[in-house]
C-alpha cells in the first residue's frame, strides 16, 4: 500500500501576539510546526504502516525552510520526503496552490492521499478537497479514522452533531482532524533517518502542470489588503481579595440586567 | 472568461433530512442587501428529494427565485452529486456570486466547486460588500485570527464565499413575498457517484449548541483541572449558561471539540461570556472578542484576555468562580 500525506510548515499561531502599543503582529520568535491537522493525518498514515505494511511519502510545498518539518516527519517514521520549492509558487492562493500540490502527485504512485482537514495560519479547508477534484479522486473530508479493506475504505468522519460512516473506493484523498489520533514523538532511529535519509527537493520542471495555474499568476483570488483590528478599550481591572471581586462581579451583571 | 455574462447573487440552500439550515436564511438575508446594491437578484439553489415546498421559505428572507433540482441521490448530502448538480446550475445559468455556509457540507462543497470550475473561494468571510466596481470584497480573518484580510475574486466567475453560522444577521421571514420556484433537471454522471454513506449517528447533544447560547463560561488552562472543572460547571449551572473552552482544554481531551472557542473553533457572540483562566491566546481572542459583555478571571494581569474584557478580575479563577456560583445561588433563592 502506497500513502501520500500533505503536510505544511506553519507559524504557531497560537503564540502570536499583538504589540500592546501599535496593534501590530509580533511575528520574530514564532515557533514553526507541522500543522496540527497535518500532523494528525500523519500519524494515520503511519498506524496504518504499523499495521498493514506500506509505503509513506511526504510532501510539502514551501520554503526551503520547510525542510525541517519533512525531517520531522521522516524522524516520526515516513519512509520518503519531497520538498516542492521555486520561486513560481510564491504567492499561492488554495486554488494555485492545489494546482502546484497535483501536479506533483500526478508524478507519484498512491492508494491513499492524506491531507490535514485545515492548516492554522489560513484556516480555509480547501487544499484537500481542491487536490482531490484536480486528480479526479473521491474526498472524503473531517475524517476521524480509516478501515482498509478489500477494494475499499471504511471511514469515519465528524459531522456537526455526530458521526458518518461512508465507504469510499481506492484511491480516495482524506482530510484528517488533528483530533483523530495523538501524534507520535519522534523515535531515535528516526532522528538519524532524519539526518541521513535525503529530502528529494523538486521545482516545477519535476511536475506535471500548467505553469499558468502557479503561484500569484495563477490565483484566482487577490488580497487587496489586510489589517490587523487593533486594540479594545480596555475596561475596568480589578485586583483585591476574593469576597470584594465576586461582589463586583455580582453587582456587574445586576447592572447589565444579565442577572 | 467574460465576467459581464454573469449576474445575480447565488445561495446555497444546504438542507439537513429536508430541513434547510439557519445559516442559508442568513445568507439569503445577506444576499437580499447586496443584490439591491447592485440591482441584481437573489437565486437560491436547493437541492434533495421531496423538498420543493421548501422553497417558501427561502423566498420569504428575500429570495428572488429558487432553482430546486430533485433526485434521490441528492437527498443526503454528498461530494460527487452536489458538485455536479451546482456546476450544471453555474454553467448555464452564470451567477456572479456563490455564496455557502461555512459547515462541514459548505466547506466540503466550497472547495469542490472552486476546482472544478477554476474560481476563487474565500473561507469563512465575516463581512461581505460590493466594491465600486460591482465585485465582491470578502474580509475574513487570517493567521489564527490575528489578521483580517479583504479579498477579491475580480476576474473569475463566480466570486465564491463561505460564511460560518451566526455571522451574518438573518431578515424576518415573510411568508408572503412572492418568488419564482424553478424545477431544473440536471443529467447526471452516475459511474461517478462511488462514495456511500452507510449510516449516521446523531450522538446525544451535550447541552446547547455553544454559538447559540446567550451565557458561556469558558475555561482555559488556569483552569483545567478537577477542581477548576467542577467551578466551571457550577458557575455555568447557576447562571443557566453553557460551558465552554479555549483549545488548549479541547486538545487535553477534556470537553469536547465542540465546544472550543476560537479561530479554529467556534465563533461566539453571548450577551455574557466570562472567560476563567483563559490566557487570550489572538486565535481564542477572534472567536469570542464580538461578545456583548466579557468579564476576564486570570492570575495573570499581563495577560491579552485583558485587553477585550469590560471587566477584567486579577486573581484564582477557580476560586472566584466556586465563590460566585455559591452567592448568586443564595441570591437568586
Amino acid at each position: 500500500m502506497k500513502i501520500v500525506v500533505c503536510i505544511k510548515q506553519v507559524p504557531d499561531t497560537n503564540e502570536i501576539k499583538l504589540n500592546p502599543e501599535t496593534g501590530t503582529l509580533i511575528r520574530d520568535g514564532v515557533p514553526s510546526i507541522i500543522n496540527p491537522d497535518d500532523k494528525g493525518g500523519l500519524e494515520m498514515a503511519l498506524e496504518l504502516k504499523d499495521k498493514f505494511g506500506a509505503e509513506v511519502t511526504v510532501i510539502t510545498m514551501g520554503p526551503p525552510q520547510a525542510d525541517k518539518a519533512l525531517r520531522e516527519a521522516i524522524a516520526m517514521g515516513a519512509d520518503r520526503a519531497i520538498l516542492l520549492t521555486d520561486r513560481k509558487f510564491a504567492g499561492a492562493d488554495t486554488l494555485a496552490t492545489s494546482n502546484a500540490l497535483a501536479g506533483a502527485l500526478k508524478s507519484l504512485e498512491y492508494d491513499l492521499i492524506i491531507t490535514g482537514r485545515q492548516a492554522i495560519d489560513g484556516d480555509t479547508a480547501q487544499v484537500g478537497p481542491q487536490i482531490a477534484e484536480l486528480l479526479s479522486l473521491p474526498q472524503i473530508s473531517y475524517v476521524e479514522s480509516i478501515e482498509v479493506e478489500a477494494n475499499s475504505y471504511r471511514i469515519k468522519r465528524a459531522i456537526e452533531d455526530g458521526y458518518q460512516i461512508v465507504s469510499a473506493p481506492k484511491p480516495s484523498l482524506v482530510t484528517v482532524l488533528s483530533s483523530a489520533n495523538k501524534a507520535r514523538y519522534m523515535n531515535v532511529s528516526g532522528i538519524v533517518d532524519a539526518y541521513s535519509k535525503e529530502v528529494e527537493i523538486w521545482s516545477v520542471g519535476d511536475i506535471v502542470v500548467d505553469e499558468t495555474t502557479l503561484g500569484l499568476n495563477g490565483s484566482p483570488t487577490r488580497v487587496v489588503k489586510s489589517f490587523t483590528k487593533g486594540l479594545k478599550s480596555a475596561g475596568e481591572m480589578y485586583e483585591t481579595d476574593t469576597e470584594e471581586v465576586v461582589g463586583i462581579i455580582i453587582s456587574k451583571l445586576k447592572e447589565k440586567f444579565i442577572i | 472568461m467574460d465576467i459581464n455574462q454573469y449576474k445575480d447573487i447565488y445561495v446555497f440552500a444546504e438542507q439537513r433530512e429536508g430541513k434547510i439550515q439557519s445559516v442559508v436564511f442568513e445568507l439569503v438575508s445577506k444576499s437580499r442587501e447586496l443584490a439591491d446594491t447592485l440591482g441584481q437578484n437573489v437565486v437560491a439553489i436547493l437541492l434533495g428529494h421531496n423538498i420543493e415546498p421548501k422553497a417558501a421559505e427561502l423566498i420569504g428572507y428575500g429570495a428572488d427565485k429558487v432553482l430546486c433540482v430533485d433526485d434521490e441521490d441528492l437527498a443526503n448530502y454528498t461530494t460527487e452529486p452536489y458538485t455536479q448538480a451546482i456546476t450544471a446550475i453555474i454553467e448555464n445559468y452564470k451567477p456572479s456570486v456563490l455564496m455557502l455556509g461555512a459547515t462541514t457540507i459548505g466547506r466540503d462543497l466550497g472547495p469542490r466547486l472552486s476546482a472544478r470550475n477554476t474560481t476563487g473561494l474565500t473561507a469563512d468571510c465575516t463581512k461581505l460588500e460590493i466594491s465600486e466596481a460591482g465585485h465582491l470584497l470578502m474580509t475574513r480573518p487570517a493567521f489564527g485570527g490575528n489578521l483580517m484580510a479583504t479579498i477579491a475574486c475580480k476576474e473569475h466567475r463566480p466570486q465564491m464565499s463561505t460564511v460560518r453560522p451566526g455571522v451574518m444577521p438573518k431578515n424576518v421571514c415573510d411568508l408572503t413575498r412572492k418568488g419564482e420556484v424553478e424545477i431544473v433537471e440536471i443529467e447526471f454522471d452516475r459511474a461517478k457517484f462511488t462514495v456511500k454513506i452507510l449510516e449516521t449517528v446523531t450522538e446525544a447533544k451535550r447541552g446547547l449548541d455553544i454559538t447559540e447560547a446567550k451565557i458561556l463560561v469558558s475555561g482555559g488552562r488556569g483552569v483545567g483541572n478537577p477542581d477548576g472543572l467542577k467551578a466551571l460547571s457550577f458557575l455555568a449551572e447557576v447562571l443557566n449558561a453553557e460551558v465552554s473552552a479555549s483549545r488548549a482544554i479541547t486538545d487535553s481531551g477534556v470537553l469536547p471539540h465542540d465546544k472550543q472557542v476560537g479561530q479554529t473553533g467556534k465563533t461566539v457572540r453571548p450577551d455574557l461570556y466570562i472567560a476563567s483562566g483563559i490566557s487570550g491566546a489572538i486565535q481564542h481572542l477572534a472567536g469570542m472578542e464580538d461578545s456583548e459583555y466579557i468579564i476576564a478571571i486570570n492570575r495573570d494581569k499581563t495577560a491579552p484576555i485583558f485587553s477585550v474584557a469590560d471587566l477584567g478580575i486579577v486573581g484564582d479563577a477557580t476560586a472566584i468562580m466556586k465563590r460566585l456560583a455559591e452567592r448568586l445561588k443564595s441570591e437568586m433563592k
